[in-house]
């Protein structure tokens, strides 16, 4: 069934649908939507849920940690300083290895106080070990919210979904849902494991010396990068339930491309117009979406980019005093392979400064001349 | 000769094994050990950073017979929520979730989950085991360490200036059905109130008086001695608030100078006559104050104050 829904109600209907069983939340320009729509599900008795109204981040990311080890399915969603807030505890859901799902909509840091898109929110939190999957659409968004519950508690990690301030939480699209019953066999109810039990007693998470915690490290790692395989194996699945299949990184009319132009989120929508208008002019332009950010899709990307002329990365983010992050992890990827191409690192939008596709014609075309700095800023006003 | 049995005035079941971490004489064990004997097997408990989140023992260890989750300092509340939502989603809403956290994480850093918990009046109970000050970190101030007290961070010569942050009336604040006082010297009266807020729905807060022997600076045998001495020099007064309804459960017959009670801890060592003279007039404005609240909130509700017999036992 197709429905119009914008960006941020689609987040609540994916908790819904996905049967999320404890949500806890905090109000934040540009999610409240999400939070007030949860609300009513759980209020009117369609959606089978606690609603913890929580006094803030810090607490609703704790209440679904407390949630998550008592064995259910816990959902929360937030934005910019409640992200950073919960920084401490993101950190304690994926090190107790709990599978909570959040949806982050991308907001810009203060100061100066902002509400407009940008990455810095979730990408500050790459290393707390979480999956984190950046939506491109409204689709993308409800899709990856239920591959992320299906994921987070195959690998017991927790899984975090990104979308755009205002471009996609507030844009309304058309959106196909798929049947309750398909999404329950896709989902069914969390196969929890070691959960807080009176019948099973034990500690969790107590004083751990350097004999045992270097371990526990080592098999979070890898559980991340099991996580590849339980992505493709559950992408697989959904796309043959819905006809819509996700890639780790997705490439966009990139088989002759010379010059490709890595994006993320919605700008990679933007990007695919901008590369069929470079291609009616024959210019041999691709565009590679990354969807998943961690685990980082290194394989994908080196068999994708190896070989081509140059790598354009746009980054709606800046790590102050080095460069553009996803620039940053491609180049980690790239670097030392066999037939490396250039990577030429562009900043762009940040606090919600509009990407167009000329924008991004012209990003791609400064990255072709040989002269082109690795690291530029586009369109500072003087 | 055989020694003629004496009743038990607790249950002889223990939840807890020896082979914890805790200093010699530390009452946070003691305080574990009642609570656990009241709330029985169909308990979790959720630990924030604090001395018992060492006390329990290293990983793979655990020294609780229910179980134990760890959580950040600030979220022991938030995380109590949590699993009681989790738990009720899973059909266990019997269980008794239980926070246990410290002063500081409760009176200081988990304050603001502690309210946001009492103000939706969750399905917990938080218990904070009050040792006056941070003592996994090494015995700096709190703000439930008492005026006049030594820490690590108010030296002898700068000692806390400020009193006692008063959690028992900010957790009244919030109109939970039952708030109470406990000490360790006392584990009776532990027992009887965490099996009355057992029975009761939504939030129950407790703070347990519970010694430190080494923060206190004082020999562990003092461990259970000072915390009666505190309750029976009215400066630790054991009370019960239900529904906003003082009482006080103990009142001394003939108090104890405050003096015999501060002078068995290195802590306040410092104090010169009149400064722990200031604390007597402190002490006895603040056991005015619980007379007046006890009075005025029992007359409020239309409840006879039961003249309580006073203490037979000699106030030692
Ligand atoms: C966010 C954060 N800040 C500081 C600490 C360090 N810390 C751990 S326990 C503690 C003091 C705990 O004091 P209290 O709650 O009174 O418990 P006690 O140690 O006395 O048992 C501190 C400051 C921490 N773990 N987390
Ligand atoms: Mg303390």
């Amino acid at each position: 069934m197709k429905e119009v829904v914008t960006g941020n109600h689609v987040v609540s209907h994916a908790a819904r649908v996905g049967r999320a069983q404890v949500v806890s939340a905090y109000p934040i320009t540009p999610q409240t939507q999400v939070v007030e729509k949860i609300s009513e599900f759980v209020a009117d008795g369609v959606m089978d849920a606690k609603f913890i109204k929580v006094e803030s981040e810090h607490s609703a990311m704790v209440a679904c940690i407390g949630a998550s080890a008592a064995g259910v399915r816990a959902f929360t969603a937030t934005s910019a300083q409640g992200l950073a807030l919960m920084h401490e505890v993101l950190h304690w859901a994926a090190n107790a290895r709990l599978p909570v799902v959040l949806a982050n909509i991308n907001r810009a840091m203060g100061p100066p106080w902002t509400i407009w898109t940008d990455q810095i929110d979730s990408l500050s939190q790459r290393d707390t070990g979480w999956i984190q999957f950046y939506a491109e659409s409204n689709q993308d968004i409800f899709d990856s919210i239920l591959i992320a519950f299906k994921v987070a508690e195959q690998v017991d990690l927790p899984a975090m979904v990104v979308l755009e301030a205002f471009f996609l939480s507030h844009t309304a699209e058309p959106v196909d849902f798929p049947d309750q019953e398909d999404i329950d066999r896709f989902l069914p109810p969390r196969p929890a494991r070691n959960t807080v039990d009176p019948e099973n007693p034990a500690a969790f998470g107590g004083l751990t010396g350097p004999d045992h915690y270097y371990e526990l490290k080592y098999m979070e790692h890898n559980a991340m990068l099991e996580a590849k395989e339980t992505i493709a194996a559950a992408t697989q699945e959904y796309g043959d339930m819905t006809g819509r299949y996700y890639k780790m990184a997705d490439p966009y009319r990139c088989d002759d491309a010379e010059t490709v132009l890595v994006v993320s989120g919605g700008v990679a929508s933007t990007a695919k117009d901008a590369v069929d208008e470079a291609r009616e002019a024959g210019w041999k332009l691709g565009s590679l979406k990354i969807w998943a950010f961690r685990p980082f899709p290194r394989e994908e990307v080196r068999a994708l980019l190896l070989g081509r002329k140059r790598v354009v990365v746009v980054d709606r983010n800046i790590s102050f005093g080095q460069e553009g992050i996803f620039c940053s992890e491609l180049k980690a990827s790239l670097y030392s392979q066999p037939e490396a191409p250039p990577v030429l690192g562009f900043i762009a939008g940040l606090g919600g400064r509009d990407i167009k596709g000329r924008d991004l014609l012209a990003m791609a075309k400064a990255g072709e001349d040989p002269d082109c700095p690795e690291f530029n800023w586009y369109g500072v006003k003087p | 000769m055989a020694e003629v049995p004496k009743k038990l005035t607790i249950p002889a079941e223990e939840h807890i094994c020896s082979g914890h971490l805790a200093c010699q004489g530390c009452g946070a064990v003691l305080a574990m050990r009642y609570a656990l004997k009241a709330l029985g097997p169909n308990t979790v408990y959720t630990v924030p950073a604090c001395c018992w989140s060492v006390i329990d023992g290293p990983f793979p260890y655990t020294t609780l017979g229910v179980p134990l989750f760890h959580i950040a300092f600030e979220a022991a509340a938030a995380s109590a929520a949590g699993l009681a939502a989790g738990l009720e989603m899973v059909g266990k809403e019997d269980v008794n979730v239980v926070a246990w956290a410290g002063d500081g994480g409760t009176a200081d850093i988990g304050i603001q989950a502690l309210s946001g918990a009492a103000e939706r009046n969750d399905n917990i109970m938080y218990i904070c085991y009050d040792n006056e000050a941070y003592m996994n970190t090494g015995v700096q101030r709190s703000s439930s360490t008492p005026w006049g007290a030594w820490t690590t961070t108010t030296p002898a010569r700068h000692f806390k200036k400020r009193p006692k942050k008063n959690l028992v009336d900010i957790m009244v604040a919030h109109q939970i059905p039952y708030v109470a006082t406990a000490a360790i010297a006392f584990p009776e009266d532990v027992l009887k109130k965490v099996n009355k807020a057992k029975q009761i729905k939504g939030t129950k807060y407790l703070q347990i008086f519970a010694s430190c022997p080494p923060g206190w600076r004082m020999a562990p045998e003092y461990a259970v001695k000072s915390v009666r001495m505190a309750v029976n020099a009215r400066v630790w007064p054991l009370l019960e608030v239900d529904n906003g309804v003082y009482t006080i459960t103990r009142k001394p017959r003939k108090p104890l100078p405050v003096a015999d009670y501060l002078r068995l801890q290195g802590r306040f060592s410092h104090l010169t006559e009149e400064q722990v003279e200031e604390i007597q007039q402190m002490v006895d404005h603040n056991w005015e104050r619980l007379l007046f609240l006890e009075k005025s909130t029992h007359e409020m509700a239309g409840i006879p104050l039961e003249e309580k017999k006073k203490t037979k036992e000699p106030d030692k």
